[in-house]
């Protein structure tokens, strides 16, 4: 089993499944969703072994295979994994079939083509985590937009059209750049080398300059504050929430956000650590204003989707803090902010879906005294709420605690602003929660609203598993986080000195 | 003087031949069948035009390794000829399975239909394998005649006739120029041909000298002209539109092919030693061609329309291979031309489908609901369109990433941040495709599908090269690259 194609067959797994969903002929729905499940729930058993079988204190790349792809280009398919990307892969695969249940009964047309696109772009996901070869991720980076793009189009709310293109068309900005990046940085190494690759790790090895750096990090960099979504790069990330189907929206939370600050700690970090250093006061400075206007406006959005889309935009800027902290706690908290984030924030839009199945309505102002119809409900959202302010004991303490300390150990006034985004977090989850589901029945409607089915207990009990294990013994994860953390902060240090070293010569005229 | 001696010609230059034989005599035969009788609804032409197909692209695959010169240059048979002779049959076979079905619906299915296909692919094999400027006209005449009898070929439709006639206008204009370039050129360097015009310029570079500019400037439009480059891409949209839609994929792929054969034989051999002067000028209009290209076709409703606009901004992507420059910008322009071939088809496959007997349904609302009723066309035609856009995992971006490599080796990191963002700005019109295929209902009677076993298979065979290139595409990356050193 040694050699095993692992993370392959992890990639191609679901896409396999996706095709044969795409063309089984004549099945049912029912067989369909059956079919879904058991594929995702397999996926999920095949992943495991990432969690036991990762070794944390061994460097480099593990699970890893390579093949050449275009040998003429110099491109392979390279796979490997370090603690990030398995955790990233793990969160991806755990959150797949919570999210193929709980379409069961909100998708009603084409189930067929919305399951075989869900499962194409978990596999389109794991491969972006997974791959070491930039062409390669380049293309799993670009082919997750088309199933995301439908899954919006197709299954979304009204305005749906508007918010597939928005989020094709500014994702697909950002990056074209990195790809011209990419060519830029293969046909430098090649010159220097004399070997054609789009390898990683030879990238991670090849000398640049700090004028050579700010260029290909500006490029980088715009690519995945996009996706984060940075302030002020964020206005499609409200359109796209609102408007995609509960499925779509919690994928997009929970992992395709998180390929941004990924982006970041893979590859525009340590490959760029002069600029991104020369950076940081920006960045940082994006993610405060991220923190605290994503949560102002969170507070005063009518519509319940909403709040939680800006409430990301808010939690994503204390990702960013904490890598850019750049200390081992400001990491680990950034890495475990992205993991807290995608159980929490995906948990949320799962709520909210829950709520609009049955009423077909989001605003805050059409409930009200929810709690007396739906205990069950009312309970798992304040569990859910409650990690997503942060409170001690759940899954969203631990990152926040971690990028304040981070943070704090860096420039104290950073912690202290945003620490007011985290008092501003109770602020608006509270206040929400106090109008939906306190004081009397204002509706005629929701007095006869029905609690969560059997079904939907299933789908809500992982996540409140996950929230209270993440929460109270996160040493595990941490685990496997802080090694490579670690090893991130140190190539960016060699490399910084790398550049420091390539000053002198860079004055004198070639 | 000389007593005229016929050319001696050993058994490789005829297998080399064969393709312009082939063409040659399946071309007459077809004409000649037109006196039998033949029932109402016959298959018989493009059956003929199918075997003349096959058998020209084996004769010359069959010697693919050698390299002749015959007739004093006036036919060149290399990597680059027999790269894109291949191109220009499968891109032939492809259109004629592609009308198989169509012309009959049409009414269109005269005799003709495919003779005149068979001369333009000869016409474009010729542009192609030829190293001497006077050929290199004859063959374009050859193919744009044809190609302005076909676009008219709907002789009822009043669209066709108005497109056939503009097409042939400014074509005739275009030809005009490139005429009086190759004249001048003659005038400036004592030859037309290709390898003699190199070695004249090495020794005396006449840069000074206006005939030498002037007939080169001029050479630009004419080859312009045909591949569609902006400013002299007027006659697109309207060919584009009237011309009967098989014909409209044929020549998206088989002119513009064509086109860029010519100029790039002249650019890399006659032309090679002056690169620097003429790259700032391919890249404006690069440039040029890209961004209006794109932008104007934003504003298209007309699916015609639109892919005519976008195959002006891939002239542009295509340009800029061609400003990189050597065997480099050569490889990735040929790698580009084949991928394009094959996903213009394809779309253009799709829409030749579309509508019922003689009506024409290729109106973007038309598509609407297409992806309810017709899943696999709408998927086929969904991954055409992400292919055009340069989407990953399709062909389209494979072509798109090694046309801007070779520009960012070459050092024109700006020409490819235009171009990227241009690519940007394309996959909004081609995601409006998908939109109304996925996304809107159908106003209005929904359209009828002409499925037709024929053009099935050159939709399954375009597709699967869109899909497996853009998987692996090491064997036509090294192809491409073979074949571009034949040049040297």
């Amino acid at each position: 089993m040694h050699d095993f194609p692992w993370l392959s067959w992890l990639v191609f797994f679901p896409l396999l499944s996706a095709a044969l969903i795409a063309v089984l002929p004549g099945a049912s729905g029912r067989a369909i969703r059956w079919l879904a499940t058991a594929a995702s729930v397999a996926e999920l058993a095949f992943s495991l072994p990432l969690w036991w079988r990762y070794q944390p204190a061994q460097p480099g790349w593990q699970f890893a295979e390579q093949k050449p792809w275009l040998p003429g280009l110099g491109a392979s398919y390279h796979l490997g994994a370090d603690g990030v990307a398995v955790l990233l892969a793990l969160l991806t695969t755990v959150l797949t079939p919570i999210v193929i249940v709980s379409a069961w009964s909100a998708v009603e047309k084409r189930e067929r083509e919305f399951y075989a696109l869900l499962l194409a772009l978990e596999a389109a996901m794991l491969g972006t985590f997974f791959s070491l070869d930039l062409l390669l991720f380049y293309v799993f980076w670009e082919a997750m937009l088309i199933p995301m793009y439908l899954l919006i189009g197709v299954w979304g709310g009204p305005r749906r059209v508007y918010a597939a293109i928005k989020f094709f068309l500014y994702t697909m900005a950002g990056s074209v750049l990195m790809l011209v990046a990419i060519l830029w940085l293969y046909f430098h190494n090649r010159a220097l080398t004399g070997v054609p690759t789009f390898a990683l790790d030879a990238f991670y090895a090849l000398p640049l300059t700090a004028a050579e750096q700010t260029w290909l990090f500006l490029a980088f960099a715009f690519a995945f504050a996009i996706k984060v979504p940075m302030f002020p790069f964020h206005t499609w990330l409200p359109d796209a929430h609102v408007e995609a189907p509960t499925a779509g929206s919690v994928i997009l939370a929970a992992v395709l956000l998180k390929m941004g600050t990924f982006g970041y700690l893979r590859f525009a970090m340590p490959l760029f650590p002069s600029a991104s250093a020369h950076f940081t006061p920006w960045i940082v400075g994006l993610a405060l204003v991220g923190i605290l206007y994503g949560a102002l406006v969170a507070m005063v959005q009518p519509d319940l989707k909403k709040l939680v889309a800006y409430s990301s935009v808010s939690h994503l800027g204390f990702c960013m803090l904490g890598l850019y902290a750049l200390n081992a706690q400001g990491m680990a908290g950034g890495m475990m902010t992205m993991l807290s984030h995608g159980v929490s924030t995906g948990a949320l839009f799962l709520l909210v879906g829950v709520l609009y199945e049955r009423r077909h309505t989001r605003m805050i102002a059409d409930f009200g005294g929810l709690w007396k119809p739906m205990p069950v409900y009312a309970s798992v959202f304040l569990v859910v709420m409650l990690s997503s302010i942060g409170l001690p004991g759940t899954n969203g303490f631990v990152g926040e605690f971690l990028v304040l300390l981070g943070a704090f150990r860096s420039n104290p006034l950073w912690a202290i602003i945003a620490a007011t985004g985290v008092i501003l977090s109770a602020v608006y989850m509270l206040w929400m929660f106090q109008r939906v589901f306190f004081g009397p029945v204002t509706h005629a409607e929701n007095e006869k609203l029905s609690d969560l089915s059997r079904r939907e207990r299933l789908v809500f009990a992982p996540l409140i598993l996950l929230i209270f294990w993440m929460g109270v013994y996160p040493q595990p994860i941490l685990d496997r986080a802080q090694p490579t953390l670690d090893r991130t902060v140190a190539l960016c240090k060699a490399r910084i000195q790398m550049s420091a070293r390539m000053a002198p010569a860079e004055e004198n005229p070639r | 003087m000389m007593p005229f001696q016929p050319p001696a010609l050993i058994a490789v230059d005829w297998w080399a031949l064969g393709a312009v034989i082939a063409l040659s005599a399946g071309m007459m035969l077809l004409l000649l069948l037109e006196f039998l009788p033949s029932r109402p609804g016959s298959s018989r032409g493009a059956i003929v035009a199918l075997l003349t197909l096959a058998a020209a692209a084996l004769s010359v695959f069959r010697v693919r390794d050698a390299k002749r010169s015959l007739f004093e240059g006036m036919f060149v048979h290399d990597g680059f000829t027999v790269f894109f002779t291949l191109l220009f049959c499968a891109v032939a076979a492809v259109a004629v399975l592609q009308s198989w079905d169509y012309v009959k619906r049409t009414r269109i299915n005269h005799g003709e239909y495919y003779a005149l296909l068979l001369s333009a692919t000869l016409g474009m094999i010729l542009m192609a394998a030829s190293s001497d400027l006077i050929t290199i006209f004859l063959g374009l005449e050859l193919m744009s005649l044809a190609l302005y009898v076909l676009v008219g070929f709907r002789r009822a439709r009043l669209d066709s006739s108005e497109a056939a006639l503009k097409y042939f206008l400014l074509g005739a204009f275009a030809s005009g120029f490139l005429l009086y370039g190759i004249a001048l050129l003659y005038g400036a360097t004592g030859t037309t041909n290709l390898g003699r015009m190199a070695v004249f310029l090495a020794d005396s570079p006449l840069l000074g000298n206006p005939m030498l500019v002037m007939g080169g400037l001029l050479l630009l439009v004419g080859f312009g002209f045909k591949v569609a480059a902006v400013p002299f891409h007027m006659w697109t949209p309207d060919a584009y539109q009237g011309a009967p839609t098989t014909v409209t994929g044929f020549m998206s792929a088989g002119a513009k092919a064509a086109g860029f054969a010519a100029l790039l034989r002249v650019v890399i051999v006659a032309l090679g030693g002056l690169q620097d002067e003429w790259r700032p000028l391919l890249s404006w209009i690069a440039i040029l061609t890209m961004t209006v290209g794109n932008v104007t076709a934003l504003l298209q409703t007309n699916m015609k329309r639109m892919l005519a606009y976008s195959s002006i901004a891939h002239a542009g992507y295509l340009l800029v291979a061609v400003a990189a420059g050597g065997l480099d910008g050569g490889s990735a322009a040929l790698f580009y031309l084949a991928v394009y071939s094959v996903m213009n088809l394809g779309a253009f496959g799709v829409l030749a489908l579309l509508g019922r007997e003689q009506e024409e349904r290729v109106l973007l609302s038309d598509l609407a609901g297409l992806g309810v009723r017709h899943p696999a066309l709408a998927a086929a035609m969904t991954l055409f369109m992400l292919s055009l856009g340069g989407i990953p995992p399709t062909a389209g971006f494979m072509g798109k990433v090694y046309v801007f490599s070779v520009a960012v080796k070459a050092g024109l990191v700006p020409l490819v941040i235009v171009g990227v963002l241009n690519s940007v700005v394309a996959i909004f019109y081609y995601l409006r495709v998908t939109v109304a295929m996925y996304m809107e209902e159908p106003q209005g009677e929904p359209v009828e599908v002409a499925w037709a076993a024929p053009a099935v298979i050159a939709a399954i065979a375009t597709l699967a090269l869109t899909i497996w290139w853009g998987i692996q595409a090491h064997d036509l990356l090294e192809q491409a690259q073979r074949s571009i050193f034949g040049l040297l």
